[in-house]
């Protein structure tokens, strides 16, 4: 595998002068975020706007160029980066720049369709652990077959949404046309085929815009297109070796992963691209007569198997919420840093305004509970304090099972803290998946256990009702 | 001017030109001068390369190498089950494992043994998401007819039965009653049958030990040993020729130590290991990176580590999203078995082996998935559809 180049590596090509305009004390400190992918190149200025560095900053460039190239899609706050991956394996480090979804949208759609079309891309949200999952893109699609058409909804687009745009045609007459009106707006080519890469490869270079190598069936077919498009001067090049789904899936996974293995494990410097899927491939196999939702579930499956394999940027039409908060997810936790800890702190959390007679629950300190049950405590707005229980950041279910849950646990956890001098009562409120230890705790801690629900989306309620209370 | 023909001129008749130009001027060691030339002839090349290379007529073919991995040691593999003329009462055995490559990974080798679908049966009804409960309400008091159920109707590979009414807090059944009760599994069902315990410390043991003495001659999967409780069960294992699931909670030093306990008394044959699934969106990453993890140690020549991996891929329902009554999030009859199959997609593709799983739905689409992706087709590039021109139904 490359070698990713330490502080030592990086230093001597910095200017030096421990200027501080990047925020780090020193250029040191600056190479040794570096190394760790903690900060950008372009926050070193004087680099980029001093002549005097260009050689440096050449050198630079190379020397922490990642495998897989990043590339930027669109302009502005909404433009999109993809590829910069570092490593094959997320543990080997991270993975940066989670998958691109792009929504489609058909040319021939009239005003009105299109407008909604755009506003339901836009506004797909979904909260998660405090933060708002969203989708990132639009992928243009020349269903009309005229240049004028695809070129007229295209300007339309930039009207309606600055989020990126993917023009997608494999018609250079039609990539021309738009390339031509949004060619500022930096849309990302789609694509340039074993046929077309002649005119397709000049409209890329003209407009010096990001471009699809599409040769799907052939991993030496994709090889020698991106060799002739990168002798053309194209620079960007997103690579798509074809999406196949159902029977072909395996075979789709396996030319990603050859791909992804090749790039970085084997430094093939000529395929280090961003890789895009198409999910929405699977709509070419759709039965009129047959339900939609059959349909949706194979573009859900090819691309969470794309997500997991090495996609960088996915082309989707089912926009669902049962069909994509399973992707958004799945992008999610595979794009979580892996040094993240998997344990909060113990102690004793305030929720609003807390006072004697406010009702203690208890939880875990596995991070992904302990956020859950704080997200739905806050969303409730109720007061309450929530006792963390240091559970070797294990989940409830799992910290029973494996006994890293006990009542002794509990009862400790509730002197170190001193819980009984914050309220008046002796009501402790278990997890519902905890009740098994309720009984023992009562024994071992001598404060009154009520069980609550097993999801902590049932909290508001649970607290709302009163029960707690009740002797 | 140059003409095209004389820019593509190799660069070793170049660098020929060079030398004997400058050597008629000065006086110096060859070695000495090819050196100081070379960048030099570098940037002419470049230079000279480039307008030529501006417009090519062609494709400049390129080809591409497969990359390989080197692997030194095969994941082991593990037959569950046993037929009359291996000394058991099965109709079939499974093999899991044997592997040489990292998952899915066609181009070195495709998986040796594919994946297997074990369904959850309980012994007493059990609390479900309702959109498990309803494909099961039927059975949900005879263990038996569930079992059968989920072997006829739904497919399964092989069966779990999870004697949870052995749990103090959950009815408290003797060892002997949970005896009775994998009797009648077995009678009921052809296929390896495995056994899971309540997770109660105080029953696990005696429990898994009077399973083991039962399903003599079976080849049982004992789930599990923990690091609190195995040494009863490896012994068991042992004297009765068993397989035990080898269960950690996400950390792979202490998968490694508790194999290392069983090796005391297990044969590599007897060991699957399971590092514990979380539920998509709740914990996912850890049990995709730690399978990932250990399926690439196993290949690499760890010897902790060689074993088949299982996950109980039915905790994918303790995700909200997959349960909750919303309509604003889609009908949630597709909703829970998407988000079952998508825990199992995402962990087949880090290496699982062996799923536990209940959504009829999301059990179909495992099999799926293991058959689509267990070998490369010959696709031609004619046959990958153009989606960008495709009319897709309004409203789809």
């Amino acid at each position: 595998m490359a070698k990713l180049p330490g502080p030592l590596d990086i230093y001597p090509l910095l200017p030096g002068t421990n200027c501080q305009d990047c925020g780090e004390a020193n250029c040191m400190a600056f190479a040794t975020k570096m190394a760790e992918h903690t900060v950008k190149l372009k926050a070193c200025t004087p680099l980029f706007e001093e002549t005097k560095y260009a050689k440096k900053l050449e050198k630079i460039q190379e020397l922490v160029r990642p495998p897989v190239r990043e590339i930027v899609v669109g302009v502005g706050e909404n433009a999109v980066s993809i590829g910069g991956k570092l490593v094959l394996y997320r543990h080997d480090l991270r993975y940066s720049n989670p998958t691109a979804f792009f929504l489609d949208v058909p040319d021939n759609l009239d005003a009105e369709a299109l407008a909604a079309r755009i506003k339901a891309i836009e506004e797909w949200t979904y909260v998660y652990i405090g933060t708002d999952l969203r989708l990132d893109g639009i992928a243009l699609r020349g269903v009309s077959q005229d240049p004028k058409t695809f070129a007229t909804t295209a300007k339309k687009l930039t009207e309606l949404t600055d989020w990126p745009i993917m023009l997608c045609s494999l018609n250079p007459e039609m990539l021309a046309a738009a390339a031509k009106t949004i060619a500022n707006k930096r849309p990302l080519l789609y694509a340039a085929t074993m046929d077309t890469w002649a005119q397709v490869g000049e409209i890329a270079t003209k407009h010096d815009l990001p471009l699809v190598a599409f040769a799907p069936g052939s991993l030496d077919n994709l090889s020698t297109l991106v060799n002739t498009l990168r002798a053309l001067g194209v620079e960007e090049i997103v690579l798509d070796p074809g999406t196949a789904s159902r029977t072909g899936l395996g075979t789709t996974v396996d030319d990603f992963t050859q791909l992804r293995r090749s790039a970085i494990l084997e430094e093939n410097e000529l395929l280090g691209y961003p890789i895009l899927g198409t999910p929405i491939a699977v709509w070419a196999d759709h039965k009129e007569d047959e339900a939609p939702e059959l349909t949706k579930w194979d573009e859900v499956l090819t691309a969470s198997a794309q997500i997991v394999r090495y996609a960088d940027i996915l082309v989707l039409h089912s926009i669902d919420m049962w069909t994509n908060l399973p992707l958004t997810f799945l992008r999610s936790n595979l794009y979580t840093d892996p040094v993240k800890p998997v344990a909060v702190e113990a102690g004793l959390m305030e929720f609003g305004d807390v006072g004697p007679d406010s009702p203690v629950m208890y939880t875990t300190n596995f991070a992904l509970t302990y956020f859950t049950v704080e997200s739905d405590i806050k969303q409730a707005g109720v007061n309450a304090y929530l006792l963390v229980v240091d559970t070797e950041g294990m989940s409830v279910q799992s910290a029973v099972a494996g006994r890293k849950l006990t009542a002794e646990k509990v009862a400790e956890t509730l002197e170190e803290y001193k819980v009984a001098d914050k309220v008046k009562h002796k009501i402790l409120i278990s997890p519902g998946m905890a009740a098994r230890i309720s009984g023992e705790t009562e024994e071992v801690s001598g404060w009154t256990l009520k069980v609550g629900p097993r999801d902590s989306s049932g909290i508001p309620k649970y607290l709302q009702e009163g029960k707690w209370k009740e002797e | 001017m140059t003409t095209d023909k004389e820019r593509t001129t190799s660069l070793d008749d170049m660098f020929g030109d060079f030398a004997e130009l400058v050597l008629e001027n000065v006086t110096i060691e060859l070695d000495e001068l090819k050196l100081a030339l070379r960048p030099m002839v570098q940037q002419m090349a470049k230079a000279v390369a480039r307008p030529a290379l501006e417009m090519p007529k062609s494709l400049i073919p390129a080809s591409f190498k497969t990359p390989l991995g080197e692997y030194t040691q095969a994941i082991q593999e593990i037959t569950l089950g046993a037929t009359k003329g291996q000394g058991g009462t099965r109709g079939n055995t499974v093999t899991i494992g044997g592997h040489t490559a990292p998952a899915w990974d066609l181009f070195q080798s495709p998986p040796a043994r594919p994946p297997i679908i074990a369904a959850d049966v309980f012994d007493m009804p059990i609390s479900l998401a309702k959109m498990v409960k309803m494909h099961y309400k039927e059975v949900l008091d005879d263990p038996a007819e569930w079992a059968k159920l989920v072997v006829d109707k739904y497919g399964a590979d092989v069966v779990t039965i999870h004697l949870i009414s052995t749990d103090r807090q959950l009815g408290d059944t003797s060892p002997n009653d949970a005896a009775k009760v994998i009797e009648e599994v077995l009678q009921a069902v052809k296929v390896p049958i495995l056994i899971g315990s309540a997770g109660d410390p105080e029953k696990d043991g005696p429990v898994l030990v009077k399973a083991a003495e039962v399903c003599e001659g079976e080849r049982t999967l004992l789930c599990s040993a923990t690091v609190d409780v195995f040494e009863d069960i490896a012994i068991a294992a042992k004297k009765h020729d068993q397989i035990v699931l080898s269960w950690t909670s996400i950390d792979i030093n202490q998968q490694k130590e508790l194999n290392r306990r069983l090796f005391e008394w297990l044969t590599p044959e007897q060991i699957v290991i399971d590092p514990t699934t979380a539920a998509l969106g709740y914990g996912l990453e850890y049990a995709f990176t730690i399978m990932q993890r250990m399926r690439l140690a196993g290949l690499l020549g760890d010897k902790e580590l060689r074993f088949p991996i299982s996950s109980g891929t039915t905790n994918a329902w303790a995700a909200r999203e997959a349960w909750m009554n919303k309509p604003e999030l889609g009908p949630r009859e597709l909703r829970g078995p998407i988000w079952e199959s998508v825990t199992a997609l995402a962990l087949l593709l880090a290496g699982s082996d062996l799923f536990m799983m209940m959504h009829p739905a999301a059990i179909k689409t495992v099999h799926d998935l293991i058959d689509w992706m267990k070998e490369r087709q010959k696709i031609k590039p004619e046959e990958y559809p153009d989606w960008t021109t495709m009319t897709i139904p309004e409203g789809a």
